[in-house]
């Protein structure tokens, strides 16, 4: 006997966890596919999530909250782009740093909505259709953001396969010289990734603080930026595998909560490292065939360029 | 790392402090926090509880603080920096402060330490806890009264005594009102992460739960027990604000009257070392006020609470059965605090294994 009105809450649930982490691996992997490393998905995060809750509790309306959020990490990555890209400093430990203050700066701007209930992201409710067993609530009852990040997934994935610009991009992350003697604009492309990475990591902390858990406190993100990042190297920088992997961290994370619940004796500490674990052996698994790592890593990943002339 | 460069920051401004105001006749008191001041839960409980000894002693007390402490060296340097200061009288408010605690108490022998929750204490360092699980008790008596279905649930943080405890109290306060109920638990393995809190929340509904309590910090659980339109409890700070249809109480950490209590001693100079782990009789331990429930399961709770004040009533008192039914603590036998400090095992009621 199956449940479906309980199957379906745990599809909703599996749903909600995973949007956030979705969201910030996509603007990862565009950045990462330009060549630049962006180590403060954490950061830009936990400001998206205290941009979004304060305009929305400023405005009272959510759209307004989901606009600040995507705006506030895009902020965030300016300091980075100026650093890593036109004054070519070490991406790593920029974006380190730029994690370190987000959540600090955050938290500052935050001080005053601790404690405040916020607003929830409406659901979408289309009278028939939602009200449909099992598939009107996981197809048709979800909030805006989620339907958003998957049309942002094919998107994306269109862009880098099928568009000029996706090649541009795509040049400019795995030969930044011979992009530059073709004469594109390298630092222009990066800016541009750079940014939408930041507006993508804003929106996924804006769903933490205004659909998965309507309130805004300091570290909130509890990791989920270092899990987008590892589920980049995971997806090895492809949008569709980022989907499927962010619902397989998520599936993973809510199955572990219901055996638990159920009595079933799994480790939970094993659960909360496996999204971690996952990454690493997908690593071992690319850095063991050379052709996989060059198919999929942007070969200028990470290296700073300076235009000759 | 951004706390270690918090207390830097903190350090020094407090040394600043120090060396700009000499005032040798109020006693300087310090507290040190493992989270922001306005956390919403834990930190801000403790800094309560500062702000009453100011309100309490007025002129006569200095109070200091240094948040968003990491846990580790940097702890140390942040106690010594307190003692160096002139503090006479220094609150440690976490766990993981205990050795950093006792071995800045080594060196500064004319000050008095205060840890909390911790097991170690010195010739001036003391140790104080609250008895949280008579709070859960009385939260199982209410979740006893309002549960439909009979099954309850428990947002568990870590596997480790104080939380099991909890899970026990709360099952054993549940199941003397009904004793067809039973718990269903869940580990996040995080104090503090609203999304996963929330996650664990709902996997809890999912399973036929109606009535939620958390040993989590956030407020996030609460607010998936109003969406699903089931029950749940405030963790260490009243949290109605959440849930205003759907909290029916919390257990609220009360530090105040403690904390008046030992900067009193050290002001008459009759301070000494002590172990001290208070429940409501103390004050340390308090029940937000009962919302969202029928007057008569009010009541009942409100009794619960005085039969535990007055010790008529202890939640570890025999007999208690463990989880495969076997007598754990016989009848007229109560469990001794150094059995409750390492508990673990489950009463009978709770479902699902203890991770080991």
């Amino acid at each position: 006997m199956v449940d479906w009105p309980v199957v379906a809450a745990i599809v909703l649930t599996i749903v909600t966890a995973s949007t956030p982490l979705l969201l910030a691996a996509l603007g990862e992997v565009v950045a990462e596919r330009s060549g630049v490393l962006n180590l403060g998905v954490e950061g830009m995060m936990a400001i998206g999530a205290v941009s979004g809750f304060a305009a929305t509790h400023a405005t009272g309306s959510t759209f307004a909250g989901v606009i600040a959020s995507a705006i506030g990490g895009m902020i965030l990555a300016v300091p980075f782009a100026v650093l890593v890209i036109n004054l070519s400093v070490n991406q790593v430990a920029t974006g380190l740093s730029l994690t370190l203050f987000g959540l600090g700066a955050s938290a500052m701007i935050g001080d005053k909505y601790v404690g405040v209930p916020g607003i929830k992201l409406p659901q979408l409710h289309i009278p028939g259709l939602s009200d449909i067993p099992f598939i009107g609530p996981v197809l048709f009852g979800q909030d805006g953001l989620v339907y958003f990040s998957v049309v942002l997934t094919i998107a994306i994935g269109w862009f880098l396969t099928r568009s000029r610009g996706g090649l541009v991009l795509r040049a400019v992350g795995d030969n930044h010289d011979s992009a530059h003697n073709l004469g594109l604009s390298v630092l222009g492309v990066r800016w541009a990734a750079v940014l939408f990475g930041g507006a993508c990591a804003g929106l996924g902390g804006g769903y933490l603080s205004l659909g998965y858990t309507p309130l805004w406190t300091e570290n909130m993100t509890a990791g989920r930026g270092w899990i987008a990042v590892a589920l980049v190297v995971f997806a090895s920088w492809r949008p569709a595998r980022v989907l499927v992997g962010a619902y397989l961290f998520g599936a993973v994370t809510i199955l572990g909560f219901h055996a638990q619940g159920m009595g079933l004796a799994i480790p939970s500490q094993f659960i909360s490292a496996l999204p971690y674990l996952a990454t690493v052996v997908v690593l071992v698994i690319i850095s063991g065939n050379k052709a996989m790592l060059r198919a999929n890593t942007p070969a200028c990943l990470g290296k700073p360029f300076v235009p000759t002339r | 790392m951004r706390s270690i460069l918090m207390v830097t920051v903190a350090a020094a401004a407090l040394a600043m402090g120090a060396t700009g105001s000499f005032a040798a006749d109020k006693l300087k008191v310090g507290f040190v926090y493992v989270g922001p001041h306005n956390d919403g839960g834990f930190s801000e409980r403790h800094d309560i509880g500062r702000q009453d000894v100011e309100k309490a002693f007025g002129d006569k007390v200095e109070t200091n603080y240094v948040e968003s402490v990491a846990e580790g060296p940097d702890a140390e340097r942040v106690i010594e920096r307190l003692a160096r200061q002139g503090d006479k009288l220094i609150f440690t408010t976490s766990f993981g402060f205990m050795d950093a605690t006792l071995n800045t108490a080594k060196r500064f022998p004319n000050v008095k330490f205060e840890h909390a929750t911790g097991f170690k204490t010195a010739k001036n360092m003391g140790v104080y806890n609250a008895r949280f699980y008579e709070g859960r008790y009385v939260a199982g008596v209410i979740a006893g009264k309002m549960t439909k279905t009979n099954v309850i649930g428990y947002l568990g943080s870590f596997p480790i005594p104080e939380v099991v405890q909890g899970i026990d109290a709360f099952t054993m306060g549940a199941r003397s009102v009904n004793p067809n109920v039973k718990t269903k638990v869940v580990w996040v393995n995080t104090w503090f992460d609203p999304g996963k809190e929330a996650d664990g929340a709902k996997a809890l509904f999912d399973q036929g739960i109606d009535v939620l309590m958390q040993h989590t910090d956030s407020p996030a659980p609460l607010q998936v027990a109003a969406q699903r339109g089931g029950f749940g409890f405030g963790e260490a700070n009243d949290m109605i604000k959440f849930a205003p249809k759907n909290q029916l109480s919390a257990v609220i950490d009360n530090w105040g009257p403690y904390y008046v209590k030992a900067t009193q001693s050290v002001l008459d100079g009759t301070w000494k070392s002590e172990a001290v782990w208070g429940g409501f009789d103390s004050g340390m331990v308090q029940m937000a006020p009962f919302t969202n429930m029928p007057d008569d399961v009010a009541k009942v709770a409100q009794e619960t609470v005085d039969k535990i004040k007055s010790h008529q009533l202890n939640p570890f008192a025999g007999p208690i059965k463990k989880q495969d039914g076997s007598v754990a603590v016989a009848e007229g036998q109560t469990l001794s605090d150094k059995d409750l400090t390492g508990l673990n095992w489950y009463v009978e009621g709770v479902e699902g294994d203890l991770p080991k």
